[in-house]
């Protein structure tokens, strides 16, 4: 009985610190959209001398969408990356530019590389709430039926693909 | 005499408020219900704050589609489950009663159920000592 207290201490010591130790980013929000269907898209195209797409150029396979932006220091980092995970499982990667300017997209996308098939501008950030976006970059990942099947928040490496890949 | 300046300064100065002027809707029913509705829902960026007083870009276009859907006519609720279907119960800063989250509405009930019974018992073994 003496040391029920104890016993108690140790039991709430470990429920605090569990979570810690799995070194989850707290800030990250679990996406309720994997399994849904991937909203339907009408923006503009962000480039003029590149293709825009909607959710028909999607249709019957795998699809890679990113939301980024130029004024993004991380959406920087994931270029590469985007394009290789692309060109390796030969699926199109899709870019949804959020609250940018055509000048500023160019520009960016000739210094840090073009992973994209065709690219979106969401200039109201509307489509991003429709996607359940919080803050760029945001990258979702599609199958063929349509079907959010993952989401990654924050920039996307292949170590990171590697591990969730469907 | 600097001090007192910063002082007085000081005392003029207002709080900063999120909800700016324009983004606010003639019709005073709306904007109350807007304002209801703001108050509940989770700014997703700063994360402790409502968006109804969060200043971040996000909050702000939330707070924007918030009354552009009153206007369109939709009810708090079908707004409210709009978000949640994107964001998930997060962005409900009062998360639903519901078989997931009733844990969390016990618990403080638990909690001082038990504190009451060992303090209970705790005095009864003292009583019975003297």
């Amino acid at each position: 009985m003496n040391k029920l207290p104890l016993i108690l201490f140790v039991l709430l010591v470990a429920f605090l610190v569990i979570p810690l130790l799995k070194g989850k980013d707290p800030t990250v929000i679990d996406s309720v959209m994997i399994g849904k269907a991937a909203p339907a898209l009408s923006l503009p195209d962000a480039l003029k001398g590149k293709k825009g797409f909607s959710r028909k150029d999607m249709q019957g396979q795998p699809a890679i969408v990113n939301v980024f932006a130029s004024w993004c220091l991380e959406c920087r980092t994931e270029q590469a990356a985007l394009e290789k995970i692309g060109k390796a499982n030969n699926i199109p990667v899709y870019g949804i530019d959020y609250k940018d300017t055509p000048e500023k997209l160019a520009a960016w996308l000739k210094q840090y590389g073009d992973p994209y098939k065709a690219i979106d501008a969401d200039n109201d950030g509307r489509a991003a709430i429709d996607w359940g976006v919080y803050g760029v970059p945001e990258t979702f990942f599609i199958d063929g039926n349509g079907i959010i099947r993952y989401k990654q928040v924050g920039a996307v490496s292949e170590d990171i693909m590697k591990e969730n890949a469907p | 005499m600097k001090f007192f300046l910063f002082i007085l300064l000081l005392s003029f100065s207002i709080p900063a408020r999120a909800v700016e002027p324009d983004e606010m809707l003639k019709d005073p029913v709306l904007e109350a219900r807007a304002r209801d509705i703001s108050k509940d829902l989770r700014c997703l960026v700063c994360q402790g704050q409502a968006i109804d007083d969060s200043n971040a870009d996000l909050a702000r276009d939330l707070r924007l589609l918030v009354r552009q859907r009153l206007q369109a006519g939709d009810t708090d609720d079908q707004i409210r489950q709009y978000l949640k279907d994107r964001y998930g119960d997060f962005i409900l800063l009062n998360p639903p009663v519901e078989g997931k989250t009733l844990p969390l509405w016990l618990a403080p009930l638990l909690i001082l159920g038990t504190g009451l019974t060992v303090a209970g018992l705790f005095i009864k073994k003292n009583k019975t000592k003297v």
